[in-house]
């Protein structure tokens, strides 16, 4: 049951609100591989990126044409009203009249929420400063979902778990599968208080430790992300902590059958090239799976023929 | 005796005909619940201050007097925000006609700010700060938009 107005932050969708996505991603799946469809014919998609983005971008870009519907894009800030001062209030009334719904990516926390209010239209938070970015935390769920599996599931999430709004919302959504979560980071990169009380309030078993040869045979998915090498003062102390959290083919000897290894990428040097032919290998399918996640979503908030 | 009427037995001010009186706010914080009900220094109303006066309830208090000006239940609320023992006493014709106590609405809008600098609420866009209310005592907020929570600094960030 999916009866959502706007996507806005993953707090707000249940759990069988998440399986209603997952499955009706699962069904789009064909067209997003290519099958042709007019489903979205006659509708039109509004993207406002008002930061750079490549992935997100282009996957709802893809997963609205791939559909059969058209995408109408802001383009670059400079040059267009925005410049001029307008307000993102005035905007999103403004262009909220001529799609059917609009895909929203602002360096401000809560710009989506403001955009929900003014907008005439659906609203998709692709992501709001350090604040929300849902239809990621839905494309690794599918991802783990297709690959793994979300029942009884043991992840370990891995790298800043401080700053990555990504990992927060999905230990989030994981806590309401009963997933068993590992958190690994250096000690300066430990996922914030307030959010692990939180999981652990929700009954999810939450164990920390800085050592990632300790979790690599106990768990089913390795979800790797970036650290940043701007959050380091000091750069010795950034390559000391990089290394220690970068995967390699040997590395993965020690791990188990069947454990997959995503990441949100970009990566940078967190997983060595070599681990792309590993069978575990699966961040290339995850940043696939964005597509029929998006199709999914807009499916549900616009509509369209069947 | 009630603790008004001891304050009014003490002359410290004079007891008020028509208005009402705002007692066991938390000692220091009476400017800021002028503020809250936006009474700045600018205004014609007659206001009576008292400040950090020995209180049974609270060690220090304070108290505010506004003079022909009944307050409204919403107004009366807000001031739980940073007087949740605050007590409201509405006089008419030297008579206490009513007496409340404030409780925090469930929302409070265009009255603190967000603390969070790289809020959308704190840009110029045409919205006022909307603060959910999460818990009473302690009050807790949490920004509507970016979901920052405020607790102990609510004074600082009062609009």
């Amino acid at each position: 049951m999916f009866m959502k107005r706007h996507v806005l932050t993953m707090r707000e969708f249940s759990r069988e609100e998440i399986d209603s996505v997952l499955d009706l991603a699962a069904s789009l799946e064909p067209y997003a591989r290519g099958q042709k469809s007019d489903m979205m014919a006659g509708k039109i998609l509004a993207l406002l990126f008002f930061e750079p983005s490549t992935r997100t971008r282009m996957s709802f870009e893809t997963a609205m044409k791939r559909l059969g519907g058209g995408v109408i894009n802001l383009g670059p800030a400079e040059g267009s009203s925005i410049s001029k001062g307008e307000s993102l209030a005035d905007t999103v009334r403004v262009i909220g009249g001529y799609a059917d719904a609009l895909v929203i990516r602002h360096p401000k926390e809560g710009s989506a929420r403001l955009a929900s209010q003014f907008s005439p239209v659906p609203v998709l938070n692709a992501g709001d400063g350090a604040g929300h970015h849902p239809t990621q935390t839905l494309l690794d769920l599918y991802t783990i979902k297709k690959e793994s599996h979300l029942e009884n599931l043991s992840i370990a999430l891995v790298g800043d778990l401080k700053y990555g709004r990504t990992v927060h919302s999905l230990a989030y959504a994981l806590s309401l599968f009963g997933a068993d979560i590992t958190l690994v980071s250096p000690a300066s990169l430990r996922m914030p208080d307030s959010i692990k009380s939180d999981l652990s309030s929700k009954g999810t078993r939450v164990r920390e430790t800085c050592d990632l040869g300790e979790v690599i045979n106990k768990v089913d998915v390795l979800y790797m992300t970036r650290i940043q090498r701007e959050r380091f003062p000091d750069p010795v102390e950034y390559n000391k902590v990089a290394s220690c959290y970068r995967i390699t083919p040997e590395f993965m000897a020690g791990a188990r059958e069947g454990l997959i290894v995503m990441h949100p990428l970009p990566r940078v040097d967190e997983i060595a090239p070599s681990v792309d032919d590993t069978p575990h290998a699966r961040y290339f399918q995850q940043s696939f799976y964005g597509v029929p996640v998006r199709m999914a979503l807009l499916k549900m908030l616009i509509g369209g023929g069947s | 005796m009630s603790e008004i009427k001891e304050e009014q037995k003490g002359l410290r001010v004079k007891p008020i005909n028509n208005g009402t009186v705002i007692d066991h706010i938390a000692g220091g914080q009476a400017l800021n619940v002028l503020k809250i009900l936006g009474i700045a220094g600018t205004t014609d109303a007659t206001v009576s201050v008292v400040m950090n006066v020995e209180s049974r309830k609270l060690c220090k208090k304070d108290i505010v007097k506004v003079e022909d000006r009944e307050l409204f239940e919403e107004e009366v609320n807000r001031i739980a925000l940073i007087a949740p023992a605050a007590s409201i006493n509405i006089i008419r014709d030297g008579k206490v006609i009513e007496k409340r106590t404030v409780d925090l609405p469930d929302e409070i809008v265009g009255v603190v700010r967000c603390q969070n600098p790289n809020c959308i609420s704190n840009t110029l866009e045409p919205i006022k700060s909307r603060m959910l209310v999460k818990t009473k005592n302690p009050v807790l907020l949490r920004c509507l938009y970016c979901e920052q929570p405020l607790t102990d600094r609510i004074a600082e960030y009062l609009i």
